[in-house]
């Protein structure tokens, strides 16, 4: 292994029926709830915030900050989003289907800690099995006394809903996700002036934390938020499970420790990605969801470290690296990416409803061989108006940050590939056979 | 055109009283419906406008806005193949070009016999196994064509009804429990299965 961390949220996912109140309990679930509920709701805050546990979702704020911004209220709401539908990522599938128990033990220990009313779980809406385990396992801990009244014995009751999505990338958006889950249209919501933490489901104060981060807060506890800071470095503190797929030999979710192994770690150790298909060249990867620009071979030896990621013009994300060989087509790769935008605009904001359809038009036909020698402008033209300057992070023209993602695969493929769209350009085809 | 059965407005019931807001069982009781019936009839939505107390267009505005929601017609199977990038890499539109050609329709299109729709979905979450597809949500991976063949063989013959329940079933488990942290514990008599089937 890369790192001799012992992992934190996959510990018990491949012992038998895992996802069992029994198999859970053989394996220490709920001892973390039990330790929390003797504590301080604020220590328990504390000890997340020396943790520094960013949130797995994407963004990568500080769970404890966040917690800490939730304005006071007789009724405050925590929420938890299952939505993951970034593309290539697959990790918190794996956690609701694999330890259920954990996750709501995670959503106990928050919930306890923040003063929630009600807690919420958002699942995504396809995937059919995650529901199943989710509500068995809520099932179980009612019986067991952990979920409804009077927990544990402990005088701190809660109850939690385990609620259905119905298919839209735009609801893994927090404010998105929190319309849908109030029976609406999933339209994100303008912030500023009103973040969830002050206006947010019903127009509580409201957390939103990600299905991974809550799937840590059991072992904080356990353990303290000291011995979850002494791994990684720096910010990247824990471990932080990465789905990795693509042209990679053994794709699969890999929980490692943050920061310290490289993306070349990441794609090509044996016990790990285990390298590239038929040892092909690795042409470039996307380090952290298709949202995020991508990287080529040169920048492999960089730690898997949040900061160091953004610094580079990129991001985390959600954990999800994408390898592709030297056999792909990257007007292609980036078309489909761009397609898959379009299709998910939920159409409130111009930029992105029209720019994605028009990006969506022009990369298709260069693709299909009726590119215009004039068309590489013209994407770089549409796309900073949809994200000025075409930095990284983008520039907002739109509500969400759905449409200025849109730019991240064409403005890469083109400053990495330039020469490729000039070939299916000239060539009136695309070179690579489709 | 149906209505909501006795037994399906009592689940809707049950739904409405989890949540501080009715409107939020919309998309719950939608799922319902669409399990009664394999899709949302105009009907089903103006009886869940009644028990919400919403306009039957909030409904179907509402509705028509989340991909897994059919406002027509479907086959018993939904046939959902991932072509997103990870996919993509690993032959995804090979993959959806023999389903074509194997169930004879176009993405959006439905056999004459009604067992099989065809769609072309964004990323399903299930990379590891790319190129994948789902059934109902049920997620198989690593299909090649020969795989895609057989998986049909064995969804025409019912040799997978187990595993995939007809179109509209999402969770077969249903919540024992209603809530209970304010006061006595309601429990949900229903006898319905209470675990998933492994």
């Amino acid at each position: 292994m890369i790192t001799d961390a012992a992992p934190i949220v996959t510990a018990r996912i491949g012992s038998p029926l895992s996802w069992t109140l029994k198999s859970a309990l053989d394996r220490g679930a709920y001892e973390g709830l039990r330790k929390a509920l003797t504590m301080d709701p604020a220590e328990i805050t504390q000890e997340v915030l020396t943790a520094n546990l960013l949130g797995r979702g994407g963004a990568g704020f500080e769970a404890g900050r966040k917690w800490g911004m939730l304005a006071k209220g007789d009724t405050k709401y925590l929420v938890i989003n299952g939505d993951e539908s970034e593309p290539c990522t697959f990790k918190d599938h794996m956690l609701m289907e694999e330890d259920p128990h954990q996750i709501l033990e995670g959503v106990l220990i928050c919930a306890y800690a923040i003063g929630a009313s009600q807690a919420f779980i958002f699942v995504r809406g396809e995937f059919a099995l995650g529901l199943e385990r989710m509500t068995s396992a809520l099932n179980e801990a009612y019986a067991f006394g952990a979920i409804g009244r009077n927990i544990l014995g402990s005088g701190f009751s809660l109850d939690i809903v385990v609620h259905p999505g119905a298919g839209a990338y735009i609801c893994g958006e927090e404010t998105a996700l929190l319309e849908s889950l109030e029976g609406k249209r999933g339209y994100p919501r303008d912030k500023p002036p009103w973040f969830p933490a002050v206006k947010g489901l019903y127009s509580a104060p409201t957390i939103v934390n990600n299905v991974e981060t809550m799937s840590n807060l059991p072992w904080i506890v356990t353990n303290g938020g000291a011995a979850f800071a002494a791994l990684g470095l720096g910010r990247s503190t824990g471990t932080r499970l990465f789905s990795v797929s693509g042209h990679v030999k053994r794709p699969a979710n890999y929980e490692i420790e943050m920061a310290k192994p490289t993306f070349r770690d990441l794609l090509f150790d044996p016990s790990l990605g285990g390298g590239i298909r038929n040892d092909n060249a690795l042409k470039a990867f996307v380090p952290g969801g298709v949202s995020a620009p991508w990287f080529g071979p040169d920048q492999l030896d960089m730690a898997l470290d949040q900061d160091a990621v953004g610094k580079a013009g990129s991001m985390l994300g959600s954990g999800s690296v994408v390898a592709m060989d030297d056999t792909t087509c990257m007007v292609r790769a980036a078309w489909r990416i761009t397609r898959f935008f379009h299709r998910e605009s939920c159409g409130q904001c111009t930029p992105c409803r029209e720019g994605g359809g028009w990006l969506d038009k022009i990369m298709r036909r260069i693709e299909l061989g009726q590119g215009r020698e004039s068309d590489l402008e013209l994407l770089l033209d549409v796309c900073d108006n949809i994200a000025p300057g075409l930095g990284w992070p983008p520039q907002k023209t739109t509500i969400c940050v759905l449409g200025p993602s849109i730019p991240s695969s064409i403005t890469s493929a083109i400053r990495m590939f330039r020469d490729e769209f000039l070939v299916h350009i000239k060539e009136g085809a695309c070179p690579f056979g489709r | 055109m149906a209505r909501l059965t006795a037994e399906n407005i009592q689940r809707a019931r049950q739904l409405i009283a989890l949540y501080p807001q009715s409107r939020s069982a919309l998309i719950p009781i939608l799922h319902i419906a669409q399990e009664q019936d394999g899709w949302l009839t105009p009907d089903g939505m103006a009886h869940i406008a009644e028990l919400l107390d919403l306009d039957p267009a909030e409904v179907y505005g509402t509705a028509s806005f989340y991909d897994m929601f059919f406002t027509h017609p479907v086959g018993r199977h939904l046939v959902s193949v991932c072509t997103n990038l990870a996919c993509l890499l690993n032959g995804a539109d090979e993959l959806l070009e023999h389903a074509q050609a194997r169930l004879g329709v176009a993405p959006g299109g439905t056999t004459a016999d009604g067992e099989f729709t065809l769609e072309e979905v964004e990323c399903i979450a299930f990379c590891g196994a790319a190129p994948c597809l789902a059934v109902n949500w049920r997620f198989f991976g690593n299909i090649g064509t020969d795989d895609f063949d057989r998986l049909v063989e064995d969804l025409a013959a019912g040799r997978l009804a187990d595993d995939v329940p007809p179109h509209g079933t999402l969770n077969r488990v249903r919540r024992r429990v209603g809530l209970m942290a304010a006061g006595p514990a309601p429990a949900l008599a229903d006898g319905t299965a209470s675990e998933p089937p492994s």
